[in-house]
This record gives structure tokens, sequence and C-alpha cells, in this order.
């Protein structure tokens, strides 16, 4: 029995040890905790790789930067119940405005940094297999028959309704704006799309993994990271017209302020505004938002008419009710081609 | 008719009937049936996370595993088996001792309570957790401030060098935190895992009866006496059975763990979580890299199990 203890004991002694072995080490002067979107990993390990130096050498503070990843709307309600985030940097407006309403953060968010509060921003975009055999070069390709399109649901994710108002947004620009002719050519894709996946990453999976589809339409950031090297098996695409997303930040002030990290964080926020930043997010291929930078990827990052959904739809609230609520233009567009395939 | 006879055979007159009648071709089908299944939904997924976790050679595997963040998800997930494991051997034993050995009101109650966390979804629990303990829940961070640490724990934070000295446990109980952080992974990680070691106990205490305690008591042991000397030992290999089971859901937890998590990186994550983050970010190899090393434990755990369902049985055969 005695043995059995002592073996007891030495067991639980094993595992302190081993978990004390396992602990970290460094203390950091002030941490800060960045809430950002799913699929923002690499960019911000990128971004805090280099803030960290460039405080030190600004202020002789140490910063350590934490990230949370998760969807945005996860991140806005894990905010709300307590998620002790200093910031966030997001891919959509309404979860930081969901903050914003909440007293998280400031009401004036929108306007506390430049191109309202969006450093960087995407289009969508358009990726093929090796050798575009297809011979897709803009969207109007996308139309015709035979070509197997993969791309979101708009019913069930942003990602999915940004390819529907490029379609749209394309439409529009090259019949001069002729909103019969638009509706037609937008038909006219939406026939060819052979799977609307739950999810950016899903769509992506459909395409690359399992292999189905010609086209997969998704955000030029997945598009150009899927497409880089020499080794890759597909070609990104850039169209001619595309609807501009953003990536919306801001300071989550009720949190920054009770841990006395404001400025740092607002620092942090402006570091991504700095050529220094925008250099990282250049070539982490989201789209800058000063003009030396992008000439100076303009050979990934080609010219595109982005268009954006105020000025184009009339925002978001509005774009969805005449596109993509119940009965609007999406699902009579797919009732039609129902009917005309029987 | 005669197909239906051949699975219902009528009560045989002969005195000496073989084990079987089905005919080996029905016979060999149905264990091929059985092994197919077994191979397609076990072997081959099994195979397959080691596979393509080696795909990219060893160094990108080994990386993967020796990455801060994996290192750290390692640390919290084993924290949090440390924690669990433990409280819920005391509480199965007890809740078993008491369903199994005794008669109040209020048992069959207690027993459905036990089986609470097998009916409720894990996500569900998880926001319940959040719910209650987030900041606009029953008991946000500052109730908690008040209920748990009275002034005395504040002072103590505030005691240069002690604070440091508690592991920063007085400067938890200053600031609490529960959901977003490890004790709401703690918590949710006990409440999925609170009918293991009851569950594998119950049954085993009830068939082995009240004999051996009576008699203990006859001869004059205290309470005390006869638990430890008479009630344990004789479900010693049955508790580690549950402990093994509870080790290994409080591992491999998914649901709950992510909805308390809050999804800090080497901090609040997972080995599950991080699998997922990983899998998500296209790191398929460090993905399955790091779910080698959770199927690794579990072929431990199971192994483990293995051996004491052996030493199980043995004991069984020797105590008949």
């Amino acid at each position: 029995m005695i043995s059995l203890h002592q073996k007891t004991l030495a067991l639980l002694g094993g595992i302190a040890v081993a978990l004390g072995a396992l602990a970290p080490v460094a203390r950091a002067d002030q941490e800060l905790l960045n809430a950002s979107y799913d699929i923002g990993r690499e960019l911000y390990a990128a971004v805090n790789k280099s803030f960290e130096p460039y405080w030190k050498e600004k202020t002789g503070e140490d910063v350590k930067i934490k990230q949370s990843h998760a969807g945005s709307s996860k991140q806005a309600r894990s905010i709300l119940e307590g998620l002790p985030a200093d910031l966030v940097t997001f891919n959509t407006f309404t979860d930081v405005q969901l903050l914003a309403d909440k007293g998280f953060v400031a009401k004036n968010w929108q306007q506390q940094f430049p191109h309202k509060a969006s450093p960087f921003y995407s289009v969508h975009s358009i990726l093929v297999r090796k050798g575009n055999p297809k011979g897709i070069k803009d969207w109007s390709d996308l139309a015709r028959p035979g070509v197997k399109i993969v791309q979101v649901n708009p019913k069930l994710g942003g990602n999915g309704r940004y390819a529907v108002l490029a379609y749209y947004a394309y439409g529009l620009e090259v019949h001069n704006g002729d909103t019969a002719q638009a509706r037609e050519f937008l038909k006219k894709v939406l026939a060819n799309v052979v799977v609307f996946e739950s999810g950016g990453r899903s769509a992506t999976t459909t395409f690359t993994e399992r292999e189905i589809g010609d086209v997969l339409v998704n955000f030029e950031s997945e598009t150009l990271f899927l497409s880089r090297g020499a080794d890759s098996k597909f070609e990104a695409v850039t169209p001619s017209v595309s609807v501009l997303s953003e990536f919306p930040v801001a300071v989550v002030e009720r949190v920054a302020k009770k841990r006395g990290t404001e400025v740092v964080a607002k620092g942090y926020l402006d570091f991504l505004y700095t050529p220094a930043g925008q250099e990282i997010i250049a070539r982490n291929f989201y789209r800058p938002r000063d003009p030396v930078v992008a000439k100076q990827h303009e050979n990934v990052l080609k010219p595109v008419k982005a268009v954006e959904v105020d000025a184009v739809f009339g925002g978001w609230p509005k774009a969805t009710e005449t596109f993509f609520a119940n009965n609007a233009l999406f699902d009579t567009l797919l009732r039609e081609i129902a009917a005309e395939r029987k | 008719m005669s197909a239906l006879s051949a699975f219902f055979p009528s009560a045989a007159p002969e005195a000496q009937r073989p084990a079987t009648r089905d005919t080996p071709w029905l016979r060999w089908s149905l264990t091929g049936v059985a092994l197919l299944f077994v191979a397609g939904f076990l072997v081959i997924p099994l195979t397959a996370v080691f596979a393509e976790a080696l795909r990219k050679g060893a160094e990108v595997y080994w990386a993967a595993l020796v990455d801060p963040d994996a290192l750290a998800a390692l640390r919290l997930t084993l924290t949090a088996a440390v924690i669990a494991v433990p409280l819920n051997v005391v509480f199965g034993v007890a809740a078993a001792w008491a369903i199994a050995k005794f008669d109040f009101p209020g048992k069959s109650f207690l027993t459905t309570l036990i089986d609470l966390p097998f009916a409720v979804s894990p996500v569900i629990a998880g926001l319940a957790f959040v719910l209650v303990f987030g900041l606009q829940g029953w008991l946000p961070p500052e109730a908690q401030a008040e209920l748990l640490a009275p002034a005395v724990a504040r002072e103590l934070a505030a005691i240069p060098g002690l604070g440091w000295a508690l592991g920063g446990l007085a400067e938890w109980l200053a600031n609490p935190r529960i959901v977003f952080a490890v004790p709401g992974i703690a918590l949710a990680t006990i409440f999925v895992t609170v009918p293991f070691v009851a569950r594998e106990l119950i049954p085993l205490m009830q068939a082995q009866g009240n004999d051996e305690e009576y008699a203990a008591l006859t001869l004059g042991a205290n309470g005390w006496q006869t638990f430890w000397r008479v009630t344990l030992p004789n479900v010693k290999w049955g508790l580690f059975y549950g402990v093994v089971l509870c080790n290994a859901r409080a591992m491999g937890e998914f649901g709950a763990v992510s909805v308390v998590s809050g999804h800090v990186r080497g901090e609040t994550n997972t080995l599950p979580l991080h699998v997922e983050i990983l899998y998500n970010e296209y790191q398929f190899a460090g993905a399955f890299a790091v779910a080698s090393l959770l199927a690794l434990l579990a072929i431990a755990t199971l192994i483990l199990k293995s051996l004491i369902e052996w030493r199980l049985t043995l004991n069984r055969e020797q105590n008949l």
C-alpha cells in the first residue's frame, strides 16, 4: 500500500514538473490582446513581429501582442461577454458597429482612423486551375456555358454576398448602368455555380482539395495566397471591376481604459497605416491604402476598379433587401434558372 | 419461411447443438462486413491522420509540435485534465458510494443529475457558463471579485512579492476571470467529464453489495476505515478505468471549451482548438501533426484501459 502511495506521489510530482517545464517565461511591460477575424493569422503574426521593436524604439516600452482569432461575429459576442480585447481588427463593419452600439467602442469609431477606420481592403477575385484551361480573363467569362463556379452561399456569408454584388457591378459597368442587362448577366453567372459553400474556407477546400469546379470566387487575399509560389497548382485572375471589402479596426475603449492600454492600442492601429505596416499588409496580399506602397506591389495586386457597396448599392441594408432577402433578386434568379432547366 | 427459420431456429430437441447453425457463408460475410466497418470508420481515418501528419517529412511534423502555440495548447490541455480528473475522482467516488451503498430521498434525482452532461450538448454547457460568468451574465467579473475576493485577497495582492510568491493566485483573486480564461476551460472540462467515474463505479459497487462493509463494521471499523480498507480497494480497478475514460474525454473535449475559450493564442487554446485553427489556416501538415499527438494520447489511454480491463477480469475471477 505504501508503495502505491509513493508511486502516486511520484506521478503527481512528475506531472507538476512537466507542467512547470512547459510554463511561459518572459513578461512584457504591457500586453495587448488583438481580437481578429479567423483567417488573419499570417498577417497579424507579421505585423506583431514588426510592431514590438517599433514601439520599443519609439517609446522605450516593451509590449507583447496576443492574438485571438475566430469569426468576427463570435469575437464581438465574446468581447460583449468579457473577452478582454484591447482592440479589434475585423472583416465586417456590422460587428464593430455592434460593439459601438453597446458602448465598448467609441460611437464615432469610423472617424478615429483614416479611410473609415479600414487600413487596408480587398476585392473579390477569381482563382483558376494551373494553365487557366478555360481561358478565364474577367467576370464575363464566368457567364459562358460550361464554366463551373464554386463560391460561398450569399444567404450564409458576407463572402458570397460580395461575390454576387461583384458580378452585378460588372454587369452594370459593361452595360453602362442598364439594370435589366446587369440582371441578365448575373443570372447567367449564377446558372454556372455548381457549389454554394457555407463559408470562405470551405469553398476554398472544395475547390482545392476536392477539386470541384473550374473557378473559385473568393477574397483576393485568398486567391493570391493560394496561387503564390512557382509550384502552386492555381492561378489568380484579377477582374477589371470588383466590390471593395473593408477591414475595419477599432480600440475597445472600455477594456483599454480599464487596463491602461489606450495609448499603445491606438499606436498599434496607427502602425497599420505607416509605410512599414502597409508594406506588411501588401505582402500578405491585402490592398494597402498608401498609394506609394500600392504602386510597388502593382505586379501582384493588379489595378482593379474597386467599387464601394455604399456608392453603388446604397449601403448594406439596402443591398441585402434588394438582393438577398427572402424572394429578393437572388432567390428569384435561382428559381428562374431552375425552371428553365426543366 | 425457410430463410427465417435459419435465423430463428425453433427449440431444437437434440441434446448437443453446435454454437451456431448459420452457414459458413453467412458467418464469414457478417464478419467481413464488421471488419470492413471497423477498417472504414476507424483504421483508415486514423492511418490518414498519421500519413497526412508525416507527408511533408519529420521536420515539419516536429516543428508543428514544438511551436510555442502548440506547446502552450498542450500545457493547457494537460492543466485542464489535471484539474478536472482529480475533482471528478473525488466527486465520482463520493456519489457512487452514496448511490450504491445507501438509500435516501432524491437518489434517482442525483443519478439523473450525474447523467446530465451526457444528455446536454457540450456547446450548450459552454454557453451556459458564458451566460452565468460573462460580462452580461448573472455573476459578472465585478460580482465575482466581490464574492471570491473579499478585501483580504486584494490586500494580499497589493503586498509586493506576495502576489508573485503565490504564483498569481492573489492577483487572480483580486481580479478574477472565469470565462475566456483558464478557470472557464477547467469548468467546462469538469462539466463534460462528470459522469465518467461515477457511471463506472455505481454498477460495480451495486454488484458487490454491502456484505463486506457490514462485516467490517461488525468487527469494529469506523466509517472511514471501512471506506479506505474495504470499499475503495474493492473498486480500485474500476476507478482506474473511470479515470482513464475521464482523462480521455478531458483532453479531447472541443465544443464546450471552444465556447468559453476566447481563442487567445498561447493562452486559452487547447490542443483540439489548436488543431481547428491550424486546419483553417491551410497548415494541413501542422494540423494533422497536432491531431496525431492527440491520437497518440488517445491510443496510450486505450492501451492503459485494456490493461486495466484485463486486471479487472482477473480480479473478478479471483474473487469468485
